[in-house]
């Protein structure tokens, strides 16, 4: 092997330079003037996140360990994005509220270091990479989860991720070894081959899954989500609910569509009763709840519920739209986090109830909601009805019309929620509503691109068709 | 720019515009401006229409193809026939009035104009889309500016109400999008390509099994925003707790989205299972049309009455489409534009009582008649017209229906037309009761002697809305001979 093949790895190579740089900066930056880290590590991600969308070609390397293909290029990419928006929304956060316990250039390594981690997860050729990515992915979140060490709730929401999170990687493991048990093999590529519908292979194949779905909280294994969202620092929240469950939605994806293809009609069965689950469990609790974090929670669980519909067909137009959607769900996710960030930052509030009589007072911030709400409820013309409408085409084109209802009554569900918010903001004038404020400057650029994604993803149609194209890798 | 594109672009400029206007002298100038223009647009539409039906004998015409999403072979393809001009035409008409009733809306004017007119964008995307899947989006974009609208402008019970109605009309469209899935995954029945596109669909054999569990969840889908019984709560509540021209707007022209999109979709591509579905569904609107016109007896609330009144007449319109043949089809869609005109004119007199006399209950009304000559009178009149009197266009619409349905000799359908034609009698009774009480006898409140006068932009909604119901009723035929050519096309798959 030569140097020039580690080019595949131009990603991961220069998010680890961009941790590297910020260590080193830690060191050398004067204690009264830290906060510039905040303007390098935007920088810096900035520039790599412009750089991840020149072309890499489709290869493996370290023997199949890591592979990249056009696909999982494009989706760093995509994830990229997301967190360059978190980054822009949470830095007005680190400077006033983080920089003072000087402890502002860890939230950044640790960030990036979980980046990295679904780097190598979603790249992984082997189960080995695999897990080694999902490790690298929880760990550094759970000590972001309990950052703010002034608040107890914080450290809650970090022991309880790391504790589900262990366990979850645990039962992960035991199914990965059965697999090895009975295929011979941790290659992504001979697993498939050597796959039987032996009783310890779907045994390790539901192990599996079990596992996935903690990092996605699809239901039953939804538990830790809202608790966690609702202690945890609101970037973390967002972090997680958006970034590491789109990444783990997509590994999830590979391993079902590729090495386990041949089970399809085994896992097909999983994927239903879950998905119905998920969506019914995830709507109606969400319909009780009165803080806005535990709200998005809730909201999350339901909307990884919705994403199963595209799972369950196993074909390339399943793909397409679960990546598709996928892209969608970051933009509205992130948009209405960072109201909540912005809002919270502010005032400290965080609860619907204070969110009464927003419009009169702040009416750019309640549009931005009103749109990322609608985006996530899926209504015409904003990206989330696209993503949602081909998500149930990809379903029904498998010929699960009955799952397509479920769901569609569960987007019915769903609207009633989002627009008891968008009722606070816009029908009610609330007695003390929050005064009018104005966004620096990070947090607007974060906003419009938010709202930019969400107005045109969805109309600007070439984009489904490349994502379309780029999907037949995997099938 | 086409011409169909237009009636798109035309209301999103305005709303554009509208974005940047300070107060309600400004916002109200620009809806003004950008709905006039649509009439206009409208009018100019009907009178090249009837040139190019001369020399084009194509289903739809003007029509525009533009690819969106090439993998679901989604296109952007709109284009009209007699019934959308018509229907357009209504909406134009609605439209322009409505913002003339708005005319002292104080509070946040310009949200309220820049709703309105979403709306609209709506409604007119919606009767000019061939693509099922454009078709859906318009949907569902002219429903969801209803909740912002009665829920921030409305009275009474306004949030309870604003989401029931939204809630209702949204799952609707969630049924339907399995209907719409379930059309899109059997076009492709002949071997060809799938297609969202309805003049395509309309030519393959959707297999008769699919075409039997589909047509009940299309209809269904569409027939919610058309007050099917049992699914017609949602509209009297919205109903008494928006605003004067929503109200208007959402009888006169939302409504009529659910006919529309049963004749277009539900009848048009899966004519076997109307075959096999319409004595159910008929049942139901026979029903609808007899319970809606008793339930306007028992009402006391203006707004009510004319709800109630509406699922009765619109309940006729899904009946009369039903009877799956051209004359009764005829008078559905007539019944839709006449019932538009009528509910909208009904909505903006009952606003103006309201916004006089602060009470909408008939039993605390009297003589306005004597105080308010000009309201009263034409009160009177759409009272006439709503029971069908000869020389309006519900006469002309309730005819066709009934001749239409009594072409049928089957005792079923003998029986279910005796008891839609029923209604009219009761029709009669809530009209005249209304009439008799309220505008009649002496003066019951001293406070309403010296009531103010009309003013001019409320008589502009006004004759703006009666011209049109006199226009029909005097002159039927142009206007149902355009209807009457394009029906056509739906009667093949159902003879």
């Amino acid at each position: 092997m030569n140097f020039s093949s580690l080019l595949l790895m131009r990603q991961e190579i220069a998010l680890l330079a961009i941790i590297l740089v910020l260590v080193i900066a830690e060191i050398f930056i004067p204690q009264n003037r830290k906060t510039s880290i905040v303007h390098l590590a935007i920088f810096l991600f900035g520039i790599h996140t412009i750089v991840g969308f020149f072309e890499i070609e489709e290869s493996n390397l370290f023997g199949g360990m890591f592979r990249t293909n056009h696909l999982i290029h494009f989706f760093k990419n995509v994830l990229n994005i997301g967190v360059l928006i978190l980054l822009l929304q949470s830095a007005d956060w680190i400077k006033e509220k983080i920089m003072n316990q000087n402890k502002g250039s860890e939230f950044f390594i640790l960030l990036f270091s979980s980046l990295l981690g679904i780097y190598f997860m979603i790249s992984a050729g082997d189960f080995l990479m695999f897990y080694l990515g999902l490790e690298l992915s929880t760990l550094p979140i759970a000590a972001l989860a309990a950052y703010e060490t002034t608040k107890r709730i914080s450290s809650e929401s970090g022991i309880k991720l790391i504790l589900s999170s262990a366990f979850a990687s645990g039962i992960t493991l035991f199914g990965i070894s059965m697999l090895y048990a009975t295929t011979g093999s941790i290659y992504f590529s001979e697993v498939a081959q050597m796959l039987t519908s032996a009783d310890l292979t779907l045994l390790g194949v539901v192990l599996l899954f079990a596992g996935i779905s903690f990092k996605i909280s699809l239901v039953p294994f939804h538990f830790w989500t809202a608790d966690v969202y609702e202690g945890a620092p609101i970037s973390v929240a967002s972090y997680l609910s958006v970034i590491s469950k789109g990444a783990a939605v997509f590994i999830l994806m590979i391993l079902l569509f590729t090495v386990l293809q041949s089970l399809v009609h085994f896992w097909e069965n999983i994927i239903y009763v879950i998905a119905i689950a998920t969506m019914f469990i995830g709507n109606l609790f969400a319909l009780r709840q009165e803080n806005m974090k535990r709200f998005l929670a809730f909201s999350s669980i339901a909307q990884a519920g919705f994403i199963l519909l595209g799972l369950i067909g196993g074909s390339q137009l399943g793909t397409a739209t679960v990546v598709y959607f996928v892209l969608v769900y970051i933009f509205s996710n992130l948009a209405a986090f960072g109201v909540v960030q912005a809002i919270s930052l502010q005032t400290n509030k965080e609860n619907i109830k204070d969110y009464e009589g927003l419009y009169r007072t702040n009416p750019n911030l309640s549009l931005v909601l009103m749109l990322a709400l609608f985006s996530l409820a899926g209504i015409p013309p904003v990206a989330g009805f696209f993503g949602k409408f081909f998500l149930f085409t990809a379903a029904a084109s498998k010929g699960f019309y009955f799952l397509v209802f479920l769901a569609v009554v569960n987007v019915t569900i769903s609207l009633y929620y989002y627009l008891l918010v968008v009722r606070a903001m816009f029908l009610r004038k609330g007695d003390n509503p929050i005064p009018f404020f104005r966004n620096k400057i990070y947090m607007r650029i974060g906003l419009v691109i938010t709202v930019l994604g969400i107005l045109l993803l969805g109309i600007y149609s070439p984009l489904y068709d490349y994502i379309y194209e780029l999907s037949s890798a995997f099938n | 720019m086409d011409i169909l594109s237009l009636f798109i672009v035309m209301p999103a400029l305005t709303v554009l515009v509208l974005i940047f206007t300070k107060n309600l002298k400004q916002a109200r100038i620009v809806a003004l401006a950008g709905s006039l223009v649509q009439l206009g647009m409208a009018i100019n539409l009907l009178f090249s229409y009837i040139k190019e039906r001369e020399i084009n004998e194509a289903i739809m015409v003007f029509t525009k193809d533009v690819i969106w999403f090439k993998n679901f072979n989604i296109h952007y393809n709109i284009g009209v026939d007699g019934i959308s001009v018509a229907l357009l035409l209504l909406t134009a008409i609605v439209v322009l009035a409505g913002v003339f009733i708005s005319w002292k809306m104080e509070d946040l004017p310009k949200e309220f104009f820049i709703s309105l007119l979403v709306l609209s964008i709506g409604v007119y995307g919606f009767f000019i889309s061939i693509d099922l899947f454009t078709m859906f989006v318009f949907f569902e974009i002219a429903v969801i500016p209803m909740y912002l609208l009665i829920g921030i402008w409305g009275t009474g019970p306004r949030e309870f109400s604003a989401m029931k109605l939204t809630l209702m009309l949204m799952g609707a469209s969630a049924v339907l999008l399995v209907g719409i899935l379930g059309i899109y995954f059997n076009s492709n029945a002949d071997g060809g390509a799938l297609t969202f596109n309805i003049l395509e669909i309309a030519k393959v054999n959707i297999p008769v099994e699919a075409q039997r569990l589909f047509f009940p969840i299309t209809f269904i889908g569409f027939a919610v925003i058309g007050a099917l019984f049992p699914f017609h709560t949602w509209s009297p509540d919205g109903h008494a707790s928006a605003p004067t021209a929503v109200s208007m707007l959402h009888a006169g022209v939302l409504m009529k989205l659910g006919g529309y999109g049963v004749f277009r979709v539900a009848i048009f591509l899966l004519p076997e299972g109307a075959l096999h579905w319409s004595w159910f569904f008929i049942i139901l609107s026979a029903f609808g049309v007899i319970y809606g016109a008793f339930a306007a007896i028992k009402q006391t609330d203006l707004k009510y009455i004319n709800a109630y009144s509406s699922v009765s007449h619109l309940g006729l319109v899904l009946f009369a489409l039903l009877m799956l043949n051209k004359t009764a089809w005829n008078g559905a869609i007539l019944q839709s534009l006449s019932h538009g005109f009528m509910t909208a004119l009904f909505f903006a007199l009952i606003g103006m009582i309201y916004g006089r006399t602060h009470t909408r209950d008939v039993t605390k009304l009297g003589g306005l008649l004597k105080v308010i000559p000009f309201i009263s009178a034409v009160y009177v009149v759409a009272g006439l017209a709503s029971l069908g009197l000869p020389g309006f266009s519900g006469f002309v619409a309730e005819m066709n229906i009934f001749v239409g349905a009594f072409e049928k000799d089957d005792i079923f359908y003998r029986i279910a037309t005796v008891v839609a034609v029923s209604a009219i009698v009761v029709t009669a009774v809530y009209i005249l009761r209304v009439v008799g009480i309220m505008l009649m006898g002496p003066v019951k409140n001293e406070a309403y002697l010296n009531l103010e006068r009309v003013r001019w932009y409320e008589k502009l909604g006004i004759l703006l809305l009666l011209l049109p119901i006199i226009a029909i009723g005097v002159a039927p035929l142009w206007l149902s001979e355009m209807i009457l050519k394009s029906l056509d096309p739906f009667l093949k798959g159902v003879l």
